[in-house]
């Protein structure tokens, strides 16, 4: 399991919760089932979202390996000028 | 055959040797947007709305389509609809359907036989509008009763019961911020105004379309990334990406602004229909009027600090508007305004409205300096307030390894200590003030990306090498990515040239933003030069009769890795090249990937201001920049990005802004009227680079272009605050809002 710190808005899609746990081994893995445990997020995921890994911002990387313990967190997708 | 994936002793990187477009540009020989032209070329020409919000009634084109010469007419309804909301709305800000929603938004386009005639056409297209009431200010259009912009628009998370103008918003934090707050000594909210403003690119956008019967089409554009013009323009042609070659041309800046397309997809639909080439290029008017600015904010900002300047808590509520189509910048600058500091409590909530703009796009830092300008604004009023040092107060509470941010990701080793100490140390920080002169500081904070990208990497058979890159050259990447491949190969700099390839060269690249290029096209190149070592370590081994694991890469020549791989003299690359058709082939390598670990970023800024009571009229006397920018790869493009930002953020501060009037049209569409400044405004902007190495980078690069203008609105504010004795708390600071604040007015 994998905890996914959420930001602040997504709360309304998980009881409450700033933290979720899910299953998943990978980015993608991790997305698809914070998507399926919480269908208030699929739109949100559909539209785009980055997650850190330990500090690291990933965006689009499916096959990124998440590591149990590891801190994860769900941002929005982060783009620049 | 071993390589160290890390590198820290360098030869090349480092150095700053001349541009290698520099000549062609001072001499006039670059070729940049405008300057491309075709056999048979046609000139387009726009026509566009003088209302802020007008239902097209009708648009009649049949006495502009008499006129001799006219070969083509477009209007919204020759764009087929798209699924993509995304490219949608692109869409929509190059041609209007059914409304139009900000003054200068295009109805129609003609291409003709000469510039005249266009013009000519232009004026003769009837169109039948039906005005609406229209809204331009964030705080005015998130009023229930405000006129709408656009219908339906709000994701999911928007309460229900507001006006549909607000469709978005987010909140991020932790920690118990009322909590935080009664723990404080002092606790201070204001709130702020911040202008839209334009990235001010000197060259406007300009582009040749060009389409063949069978479909086929070419465009040349100035643009931050060709690979995007072409899916979006493919995507509104209704043509296949393959069909469809985007070549980029010189590129006179773009900070973001050239990060999407505004006539692109006309120029191609003219194209089309008139069966030959069109050129389109804005005039500055246009420019300022329908293509992409900031958004315009308004913020609320709550800090509790102790009366030893810890900071308990911080609460900001932020209100972007990003023109009359939805838009995600709100995150970005939520995230980013407390982010260099260690809070034990803090919340940012954000809000974004649709405003009758223009479509808001990128500029450095896309949300961050309105939100940071806040947050430091109110930090530099309290320490007033309390009687402490800025920046010993910011020490107290800068963000380091183990903090866990305001955007919820714990950090791991970070520069923000560093900058402050540094900002600190300079001479700057201790020198003495004139009558009238105050001085500011600010820090800032920016993420940085890295993002898709493809790079190839030929080596030639006479020894020298060739990069093949994707991403338009805006600060002199160019230069960058060739001393990476030569500090790779270990061949002179002078021995390879970079080039900026067409879309139908390269797998896909991400546009030049983000603070990428250095970073992710450099870790491509590095690994590029790295498969292309390792055949060159093949071929050698194989000409020598050993083992490929036998043989290392020194100094640019292949070398037996010990005694036991036998006595060869080193086969330099230069003669390994000129043996290739002999040992296999044309010797190349070549990367792609979708980089990630760009390493956040942190800078301090230092701002002297001399304010003339009598005007209001304020000069910027001194001002330094304070940045860990990871390793300098051409130091000089470094510190060129880091004044650059400077600069650019100085005149938000103190000039630029967006000015609507009450009929909702732009009151200063001109550099004569919306002043940027010129190098006679300013002083030279000194520069510090902590080369603190990201260690996402093989070479510890880390992107540079974005943090420095986060900080300036707050430097020059709080310079500003400090010299006339009131607080200001809306930027631009023109001469008569600070005579009003002086006056207290």
């Amino acid at each position: 399991m994998v905890k996914v710190k959420l930001w602040g808005t997504l709360r309304q899609w998980t009881d409450g919760q700033q933290e979720v746990e899910v299953e998943g081994r990978t980015f993608k893995q991790v997305l698809d089932n914070l998507a399926a445990t919480y269908p208030g997020l699929a739109p949100q995921i559909k539209r785009g979202v980055s997650l850190a890994v330990d500090g690291v911002i990933y965006r689009d990387a499916w096959l990124q390996p998440i590591a149990p313990g590891a801190e994860v967190v769900l941002m929005p997708f982060m783009k620049g000028g | 055959m071993a390589l160290d994936d890390k590198k820290s002793r360098f030869k090349y990187v480092g150095t700053t040797p001349n541009r290698p477009d520099g000549v062609d540009k001072v001499t006039g020989k670059a070729q940049y947007g405008a300057d491309i032209t075709a056999p048979g070329m046609l000139t387009g020409a726009i026509l566009r709305s003088p209302h802020p919000h007008a239902r097209i009634v009708s648009i009649d084109t049949s006495a502009a389509e008499a006129i001799p010469g006219v070969r083509a007419v477009v209007t919204g309804k020759d764009f087929a609809p798209v699924e993509d909301q995304g490219f949608a709305d692109i869409g929509e800000t190059c041609m209007a359907r059914d409304k139009v929603l900000y003054d200068g938004h295009p109805v129609a386009a003609v291409a003709a036989t000469t510039p005249a005639i266009a013009k000519a056409a232009i004026r003769a297209i009837k169109v039948e509008y039906a005005p609406l009431p229209h809204v331009t200010d964030v705080d005015e259009a998130m009023r229930p009763d405000a006129p709408v912009v656009l219908e339906g628009r709000a994701l999911e998370h928007v309460p229900a019961g507001m006006s549909q103008n607000v469709t978005n918003t987010c909140e991020f934090g932790h920690g118990d911020v009322e909590a935080g707050f009664a723990k404080a000594d002092l606790v201070l909210e204001r709130s702020f105004k911040v202008a839209a403003a334009h990235q001010g690119y000197i060259e406007p956008h300009a582009c040749m379309a060009s389409v063949t019967s069978d479909g086929r089409a070419d465009l040349y554009c100035c643009t931050q990334g060709h690979f995007f013009v072409r899916a979006v323009c493919s995507a509104l042609m209704g043509m296949e990406a393959s069909q469809l070659r985007v070549t980029a041309s010189e590129i006179g800046g773009g900070f973001g602004g050239k990060t999407t397309v505004f006539i692109e997809p006309v120029a191609l639909m003219l194209s089309k229909k008139s069966g030959r080439p069109v050129k389109l290029v804005m005039t500055r008017d246009e420019v300022f009027k329908a293509s992409g600015p900031t958004v315009h904010a308004s913020i609320d900002c709550k800090i509790g600090m102790t009366k030893d300047g810890r900071i308990t808590a911080g609460d900001m509520t932020l209100r972007y508007s990003g023109g009359a189509w939805p838009s995600g910048t709100i995150e970005m600058g939520a995230q980013a305004g407390f982010a260099a500091y260690d809070m034990p409590a803090v919340r940012t909530i954000g809000w974004t409205a649709l405003t009758n703009r223009p479509k808001e796009i990128s500029y450095r830092a896309p949300g961050a300096p309105q939100a940071v300008y806040a947050v430091e604004a109110v930090i530099d009023e309290m320490c007033q307030q309390l009687g402490l040092d800025p920046l010993k107060t910011r020490l107290k509470n800068a963000a380091a390894k183990g903090t866990l941010s305001s955007y919820g990701v714990t950090f791991d080793e970070i520069g923000m200590v560093a900058t402050l100490e540094a900002a600190q140390a300079h001479p700057h920080w201790s020198a003495p003030l004139g009558p009238n002169q105050g001085r500011g500081v600010a820090a800032g904070f920016w993420f940085n990306f890295g993002g898709n990208t493809c790079v190839t990497l030929n080596i030639n058979t006479d020894g020298t090498a060739s990069v093949t890159e994707g991403n338009p050259d805006i600060g002199g990447s160019r230069a960058s990515i060739s001393l990476m491949a030569a500090e790779e190969l270990g061949i002179r700099y002078e021995n390879v040239r970079t080039i900026v390839a067409d879309t139908a060269s390269l797998g896909y690249n991400d546009n030049t933003d983000g603070s990428r290029v250095t970073f992710a096209v450099g870790l491509a190149t590095i690994k590029a030069a790295r498969a292309a070592i390792k055949v060159m370590c093949e071929r050698a081994a194989a000409l020598w009769g050993i083992d490929a694991e036998a043989v290392d890469w020194i100094d640019g020549a292949a070398h037996p890795s010990g005694p036991n791989a036998g006595k060869f003299p080193p086969m330099t690359l230069a003669e390994i090249a000129a043996q290739s058709f002999q040992t296999g082939g044309p010797i190349a390598g070549h990367h792609e990937v979708n980089v990630d670990g760009a390493g956040v970023s942190f800078g301090v800024h230092i701002c002297d201001v001399e304010v003339d009571p009598e005007t209001g009229h304020t000069l910027v006397k001194r001002y330094t920049v304070v940045q860990d920018a990871g390793k300098a790869v051409h130091p000089t493009y470094v510190e060129g990005q880091m004044q650059g930002g400077a600069v650019q953020g100085i005149g938000w501060a103190l000039n630029e802004e967006y000015i609507y009037g009450k009929d909702g049209r732009l009151q200063n569409a001109g550099f004569l009227d919306y002043r940027i400044p010129v190098a006679s405004d300013l002083p030279k902007i000194d520069t510090v680079i902590l080369e603190i190495p990201n260690p996402g980078h093989p070479y510890g690069v880390r992107g540079v272009g974005e943090t420095p203008i986060v900080p300036p609105l707050a430097a020059v504010t709080n310079a500003v605050s400090r010299t006339i004795g009131k607080r200001m708390y809306q930027v631009p600071m023109s001469p008569p809002r600070i005579l009003s604040a002086i006056k207290g007015a």
